[in-house]
């Protein structure tokens, strides 16, 4: 049988990442050590060709292969933020692999094979095709959190990681099982078709939905599916657990939303209120539990979790029946601008405490920071930036992202929503404004002087100006950006 | 407009940012001068709005609108009235004299301090300026992180908490300033966050109530208004004196300004509606602060619980609702901001020489340090009341519109006048013309050119207003006219022509302020 070409035009990004990717496999072990710069390089140009090729396709919804893949804007916008993401990834571990001493080049290949089934998950219009997405994503990033392969911490967040995802793809699969046997198909337009003609009656598709909510849960780490979310984050390698934290996240917010909207549109009332209850426990967990860390990396990981809970929030509003045409839609784009600022400020503040060094090892304690803006002026302003963008306080990109959010759910009479989201936000003030506290108020201790250094690498510059560019110019003019989701989101 | 199309205001509001990149570029001896010539330029730029104000018209002038963004629609929008000017003056006045007080005083880190002020000025004339709600919101709180950095890095020993505890506290307040901006968006059905489009549009009683409360619990947080003041006194103590000036004489007008300019306009009936709890508040807030500034042994303390006393007295006017009550609300304003910030200034003086706040640690001074005994007297007398200074003028206007109101509010209220009197002179008795504490004296020297430069002006200004008030009232009539026009009409539409006695009984002030406020004058 003959694949028709024009079903591989389609889906040609996909088809250059993960070429690229398997070459990097074959190419790592006969390129010389002092040359595997060159194959990070070759990833961030294939991700720039991708952004071009991405950016200039956008336009009209193409299906592909019997309708198992779908290219629309809102599957483009997802996939030019992860190749932003991937790329600053990539640029940011050039410099980090080799202070971890861990700097193989396979290590982009896996970027780039977890990049493509990030992809996967975002264009997938049948669960099926979604899972195989969530698991080439998964699998390659069980391989890349136990990077530091000779730190039991690294290798305990791997095999954690593989557990309890291995457990939770499980769930999501008995749950498309289930789909399947009650819609007689995996693919999101027939399972629409099968919710609304016989849904809420048919017991076997409630259960199916509940398992699919908390197997994306899983992904998102959204309370109380969240437990693997701090150990994983802290004891893989920081630019994986940057990785993870961003690219993962929104790649599984994507695929949750298409889902949701696309599949189960028909039982928004079953699925918002339970959806709604979820957000709400993360937004409370999340944001208290963060408060007692004293640990900067596993601080982010909760902070990942808490503003998983504002991206619920978006989700909600998408879901929440009873509302005018059009206020779901503005629930979808904000939730899509609220992840892409939330990566820029993520990314930031994880790329500070990969290139803080103490010794041989990371900087992540909550005391390695301390006195940081006597000693290194330009890492403690940029951290102070990312803290502020994350607490939510203008004129940074966190504002802009929260207030579009808390329009939203405003529009959607949702005003309850708003105000708690907006209470635990000045609560994240706290544990954010604690860094600031120490970087700026505090005294380095004078055993600290001079041994926490910064491996400012002048990729790992790049980085920080990319993010920096992120937070204060979406602050400032966030309409591109704000456009750019309105005009890509679902219906 | 007058502005003839130059853009003044955005001149203003920008140009301590631009100052900002210049200190980033200059070598670290210069900051200072740079520092200095930055804020005195903004200053001297600020003087055209005062020049080409036009007195006679209530609109909004100085007008910019451009587009930020396009959906929902967001304005960059500024403009300023009789009510936001003095303010705006007031702001670009007391910066470069923050800045020649820290000349010296602050030793560490002189690059970023002046940074943080010059932030903080941008951030504070932003929110004067501010036409759109949204911008607002953004300048309101932009300005707690450079305040949160003034206090927490060049501030005293406990500088930390009264850091993280000023931030907080501010920030958990506006957390319902958000929603409620949002929540007006969505009822006034305009599509638009400009401040004069959503000030004309009418919401139901029951909203109006909800959003009075979302408003007051930012704006009297920042006031702060009793029993949100806590915040204060730690955050005043363990500032660096240009932190407490800035602290004092602007952001604390902040709140004040939010009640004129949002909640009164916005909110009429609720407005009405919680009047009388809001003065009770401010009459406690009169008499407690008052009252604590009594207990003080720390100079700085002091004045932060008098700060809280007389910002009383502004709350105390602005909710009185007629002309004489909010124009002396506006004249305190000002006046709190000249005569604390200059009192903060004498402490900050005293303290780099003694480095001690107590006032026993700083008796005595009239000795040694004739120059700045007169000083601190004037800004003293200033600070009670005493006729012929500013104070003066701002407080005997409240008074007289809190007695317009009700005669039971203004005896209560001049009970804080007498305590204001009795503590300062103790004060005074005890700090210039006590016994010398023998372990400071041989620190003590008299002020220097550089610290006279800087207390004289707001010594001018204690004068000026004092005697010849008129060009700063003549500013805000039309624009106070405004407002108290539109209570009125509010109350009209309340009680419905023709006033009923029952809600006469159950609104006491209605009559009263609506007839006072055109024919007093």
């Amino acid at each position: 049988m003959m694949i028709p070409l024009a079903d591989l035009v389609t889906i040609l990004p996909e088809l250059i990442v993960v070429s690229v990717a398997c070459l990097l496999l074959v190419l790592d072990p006969i390129t010389p050590s002092n040359k595997k710069d060159l194959l990070a390089w070759m990833s961030v140009a294939t991700l720039g060709v991708c952004f071009m090729v991405t950016a200039g396709s956008m336009g009209d919804r193409v299906y592909a292969f019997s309708d198992l893949v779908v290219v629309d804007e809102y599957a483009s916008f997802w996939k030019l933020l992860l190749y932003v993401v991937s790329g600053m990834t990539i640029l940011l571990s050039i410099g980090y692999l080799k202070e971890e001493r861990i700097d193989l080049a396979e290590f982009y290949g896996f970027v780039l094979l977890s990049l493509t089934g990030m992809m996967i998950m975002v264009s997938g219009a049948d669960l099926l095709v979604i899972y195989l997405g969530i698991e080439l994503m998964s699998i390659s990033l069980y391989i890349m959190a136990g990077f530091k392969r000779f730190e039991a911490k690294s290798i305990e967040s791997s095999a954690k990681y593989f557990i309890l995802g291995a457990f939770s793809s499980g769930l999501l699969l008995y749950g498309i099982s289930l789909i399947f046997g009650a819609a007689g198909s995996t693919r999101l337009v027939e399972i629409a078709a099968a919710v609304d003609a016989r849904g809420l009656d048919d017991s076997m598709i409630l259960i199916a939905l509940m398992l699919v909510i908390v197997g994306f849960g899983f992904k998102v780490a959204a309370v109380p599916f969240h437990m693997w979310t701090p150990d994983v984050y802290q004891g893989a390698p920081t630019s994986v657990t940057a990785f993870m934290a961003v690219a993962s996240k929104a790649a599984s917010f994507g695929a949750f939303l298409r889902v949701m909207l696309e599949g189960f549109g028909g039982m928004k009332p079953n699925w918002s209120g339970l959806i709604l209850g979820v957000c709400i426990l993360t937004l409370i967990l999340g944001n208290l539990v963060a408060i007692v860390q004293t640990n900067v990396k596993r601080m982010l990981a909760y902070s990942s979790i808490a503003h998983a809970g504002y991206a619920l929030i978006g989700l909600v509003v998408a879901g929440w029946v009873g509302t005018e045409s059009g206020v779901p839609a503005k629930g979808v784009s904000s939730m899509m601008l609220y992840l892409a600022v939330y990566s820029f400020m993520t990314l930031g503040a994880f790329s500070i405490v990969a290139i803080l060094r103490r010794g041989g090892e990371e900087g992540e304690d909550l005391g390695d920071f301390t006195g940081l803006a006597k000693r290194h002026k330009g890492a403690a302003f940029l951290m102070l930036l990312f803290m502020v963008s994350l607490a939510g306080i203008p004129p940074t990109a966190g504002f802009i992202g929260k207030f579009y959010l808390f329009m939203a759910a405003v529009n959607a009479g949702l005003t309850w929503l708003a105000v708690v989201g907006l209470i635990f936000a000045a609560v994240s003030a706290f544990y954010y404004l604690r860094v600031v506290m120490v970087m700026y108020m505090r005294e380095p201790s004078p055993d600290q002087e001079g041994e926490t250094r910064l491996a400012l690498s002048p990729t790992a510059t790049v980085v920080l100006a990319l993010a920096v560019a992120g937070v204060v110019l979406f602050g400032l003019y966030p309409w591109p950006l704000v456009s750019l989701t309105a005009t890509a989101a679902l219906p | 407009m007058s502005s003839g199309g130059f853009p003044w205001l955005t001149l203003v509001v920008f140009l301590p940012l631009l100052g900002v990149a210049a200190i980033f570029l200059v070598e670290e001896a210069l900051v200072k001068w740079v520092a200095l010539g930055v804020s005195s330029l903004v200053f001297l730029v600020s003087l055209p709005l005062w020049v080409l104000f036009d007195k006679s018209t209530p609109a909004m002038q100085f007008v910019e609108t451009h587009q930020w963004i396009a959906s929902p629609s967001i304005n960059y929008a500024v403009g300023v009235d009789g009510i936001s000017l003095p303010l705006v003056l007031l702001t670009t006045l007391l910066t470069p004299l923050c800045v020649l007080i820290s000349w010296t005083a602050i030793e560490t880190r002189v690059r970023e301090f002046m940074v943080s002020l010059l932030v903080m000025e941008t951030a504070t004339i932003g929110v004067f300026a501010a036409l759109d709600f949204v911008l607002f919101y953004v300048f309101w709180e932009t300005m707690l992180i450079p305040m949160y950095l003034l206090i927490g890095i060049w501030g005293g020993p406990n500088r930390v908490y009264a850091a993280i505890k000023f931030f907080l506290y501010t920030l958990a307040g506006s957390v319902l300033l958000l929603v409620a901006i949002i929540v007006l968006y969505f009822y006034a059905g305009k599509e638009s966050f400009d401040i004069l489009t959503l000030s004309d549009a009418e919401y139901p009683a029951w909203l109006q109530a909800l959003l009075f409360w979302a408003f007051f619990a930012a704006f009297a947080v920042k006031v702060p208004m009793f029993p949100f003041h806590t915040w204060l006194p730690d955050a005043h103590v363990e500032a660096p004196t240009a932190g407490s000036v800035m602290l004092a004489s602007v952001l604390l007008k902040l709140g004040a300004y939010g009640f004129l300019r949002f909640s009164l306009p916005m909110l009429p009936d609720a407005t009405q509606q919680f009047t009388p709890v809001v003065l009770l508040l401010s009459v406690v807030a009169i008499i407690y602060g008052a009252y604590m500034a009594f207990a003080q042994a720390d100079l700085k303390k002091l004045i932060a619980y008098s700060s809280v006393s007389h910002m009383g007295f502004v709350t105390l006017g602005i909710f009185v609702l007629n002309a004489q009550g909010i124009e002396g609300a506006i004249l305190q304003m000002v006046n709190h901001g000249i005569t604390t910030g200059a009192l903060f200034l004498c402490v900050g003086i005293v303290y780099e020489r003694t480095h001690s706040r107590e006032i026993a640690d700083n008796s005595g001074l009239a000795a040694t340090m004739p120059v700045y005994a007169s000083f601190l007297v004037i800004f003293a007398l200033s600070s009670v009341g005493l006729p012929g200074m500013n104070s003066f003028v701002g407080e005997f206007f409240v008074l007289l519109g809190a007695f317009l109101w009700s005669k039971a509010v203004a005896t209560a209220a001049a009970l804080g006048v007498i305590l204001a009197a009795a503590y300062i002179l103790w004060m005074l008795q005890r700090v210039i013309y006590g016994t010398p504490a023998q372990h400071v004296t041989s620190k003590l020297y008299d002020m220097n050119w550089r610290e006279i430069g800087t207390l004289a002006p707001l010594a001018f200004f204690v004068f000026w207003i004092g005697l010849y008030p008129k060009p700063l009232l003549d500013v805000m009539h039309a624009s106070v006219d405004h407002l108290v026009h539109k209570q009125a009409k509010a109350m009209v539409v309340d009680a419905g022509p023709p006033v009923s006695p029952q809600v006469i009984a159950a609104n006491p002030s209605s009559p009263e302020t609506g007839d006072t406020k055109a024919d007093t004058r």
